[in-house]
């Protein structure tokens, strides 16, 4: 369906002045929003008015600017809970990214294993199952890895298809009665694949399991309701959705995040101490061990506005507009051949691809030569990578800021390329 | 940017005909690096006969600087003695370390001052130094390997 209102991307782009920066003689065409986005002045002046006026601990003091600190960082927790659709803030937990919040999930799983009076649907033993998908980014991979490797659980995953989706035919046979915890990517880094998520979570109702969503690049991109989707975690990333880095997020449902044990310990989660033993503060302050990050929380409400200004429908529409554009021009690059979906159905604005005989590098390389910024490398996908037969791949993405005319730019730049090490 | 001082012929050149590819015995050291940021590989063989590195043998995967310093360094210390090898290492270490500040002596660096240019631009330098690194760590096992000098 056509979004009612569309992007005023010129209107958007005046937001962000690093869009005006050139690169030699030529103006910055920034495609790699899929590692980092940029940050509009919005967020940046919120951070700085927060830092000028208002800065101080928060939940510590009783003088004037504690209590605006407090306020302003548990305003951004109420904030973002109300973006993702969540029924409580108290369900949104501050980390330090999305690395740091599945991190945080797997050892609760892993504290649990250790304690005998811990919730059996964190405690795993020999035999009991872990899930995830062949497309992860190594932050939704290794925490996962090294929890089976620990408690003796065993990995298992669910596999991409060559058209580069998953294989969902395979999910009764991955997904079984001693599965704990399945937990997937939203929406692919390096193949750009959007994933349906109904089929895996329903398996996981049947057989009783967890279901955690690495959430890093849909919730910038897409409406992302956590009600609806059925899920029990999510993780994302402020610095991935106009906000800043130093900040992340872990939402879970509430009956979940009292059964999990806490992950790092010390200062601001505590209940009560003595030199033995020590009680908890209720979630989400028994996850938030030492001082959080305020200033960054601050910016994430900021970038969390902007976004809500723009419409999360209109975000993806443009999105779509820009996938379904890219991926047509990039097809008629001579010896260009696209790592994941070719369709813009079910898919981001990420595009990833190698160029016959010219390593990423090179590529990469050629186009900062053109003003125009692209990740090369295996876009920490290691597994993807295999999975496709390729060391690396340049990837190509796009957000809220970008045009048509900069993807032109990437194409005629490809051409260079081609020049250069034909 | 200025491309043709990154991309010179000669690396071109190296990169299109690389000298020396291909793994080969006898060796008594070997040796396999990965650059961790974007997956590129080498793995490396030495020989060393007597004070002279005798053969130096390699396979690879990754990009036209990474790939075409291999093939340099081959060139600069296959058939030299371990001696001057390492002092080539050296020489080219300091170069990439030099942040576009050094030229590298023709007499002694050979095609490899052609990367000279390289070492302006801190993502690519490791491209350039992860054959060398490979030589290093495979000439430390190879002389760890030959009995009497356990001292390298
Ligand atoms: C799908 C996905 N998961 C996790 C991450 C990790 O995010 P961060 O590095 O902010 O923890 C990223 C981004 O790098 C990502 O793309």
């Amino acid at each position: 369906m056509e979004a009612v209102t569309k992007l005023d991307v010129d209107a958007v782009r005046a937001d962000f002045p690093i869009l005006r920066r050139r690169i030699g003689d030529r103006q910055i065409a920034y495609l790699d929003s899929a590692a980092t986005s940029q940050k509009p002045v919005q967020v940046v002046e919120a951070m700085r008015r927060f830092t000028e006026h208002s800065n101080a601990n928060i939940s510590r003091s009783v003088h004037t600017l504690g209590a605006e600190a407090t306020e302003a960082y548990e305003g951004a927790r109420a904030r973002v809970a109300a973006f993702i659709g969540a029924p409580s803030a108290d369900e949104v937990v501050f980390t330090k990214n999305s690395t740091e919040a599945i991190n945080l999930l797997a050892y609760a799983f892993q504290n649990a294993t250790l304690d005998p009076h811990a919730d059996p649907r964190f405690r795993l033993a020999p035999g009991d199952e872990i899930v995830v998908t062949e497309m992860e980014h190594h932050a939704n991979l290794i925490p996962w890895q090294q929890l089976a490797l620990r408690t003796g659980a065993t990995l298992k995953w669910i596999g991409i298809t060559d058209h580069g989706r998953l294989d969902l035919e395979a999910i009764p046979e991955v997904i079984t009665e001693r599965t704990k915890i399945v937990s997937f990517t939203h929406v692919a880094n390096l193949l750009g694949t959007v994933n349906p998520t109904s089929q895996i979570t329903a398996r996981a109702r049947e057989v009783g399991a967890l279901v955690g969503l690495d959430a890093s690049q849909s919730v910038p991109h897409l409406p992302v309701n956590v009600a609806g989707l059925g899920v029990d975690f999510i993780a994302f990333t402020g610095h991935k959705m106009l906000g800043p880095t130093g900040i992340g997020v872990l939402w879970a449902k509430a009956d979940l995040l009292d059964a999990m044990p806490p992950f790092l310990t010390g200062g601001s989660m505590i209940k009560t101490v003595t030199m033995e033993k020590t009680t908890f503060a209720d979630a989400p302050a028994k996850f938030e061990a030492g001082t959080p990050p305020i200033a960054e929380a601050v910016g994430l409400a900021a970038a969390v506005d902007y976004l809500d200004g723009l419409g999360m429908e209109n975000v993806r529409a443009h999105e779509k507009e820009l996938a379904g554009y890219m991926l047509e021009k990039l097809e008629t690059v001579d010896g260009l051949t696209i790592i994941g979906p070719r369709v813009p159905i079910g898919r981001s604005a990420t595009v990833s691809f190698t160029f016959e005989g010219v390593h990423p590098h090179d590529v990469g390389q050629v186009l900062d030569s053109e003003a125009i910024a692209v990740r090369v490398g295996h876009h920490c996908a290691k597994p993807t990578c295999d999975r496709f037969g390729v060391n690396a791949t340049t990837r190509a993405s796009a957000y809220v800021y970008n045009t048509h005319e900069e993807i032109d730019r990437l194409v005629e730049a490809l051409g260079k390329v081609r020049k250069v090490f034909g | 940017m200025n491309l043709d001082e990154l991309y010179q012929e000669v690396i071109l050149d190296h990169y299109k005909r690389p000298r020396g590819a291909g793994l080969r015995e006898p060796y008594e050291g070997e040796s396999h690096q990965v650059n961790p940021t974007c997956g590129d590989e080498i793995t490396l063989r030495v020989h060393v006969d007597g004070d002279k590195v005798a053969d130096v043998s390699y396979e690879n995967v990754g990009c036209s600087i990474s790939k075409a310093s291999a093939s340099v360094m081959y060139e600069l210390v296959n058939g030299s003695t371990v001696d001057d090898a390492l002092a080539r290492l050296a020489e080219f270490t300091a170069l990439m370390n030099s942040k576009g500040q050094a030229e590298g002596d023709e007499e002694t660096l050979e095609d490899a001052v052609a990367f000279a240019g390289v070492s302006k631009y801190p993502m690519r330098v490791k491209c350039a130094l992860l054959g060398w690194m490979a030589f290093k760590d495979a000439l430390v096992r190879a002389e760890a390997s030959i009995p009497g000098r356990t001292d390298a």
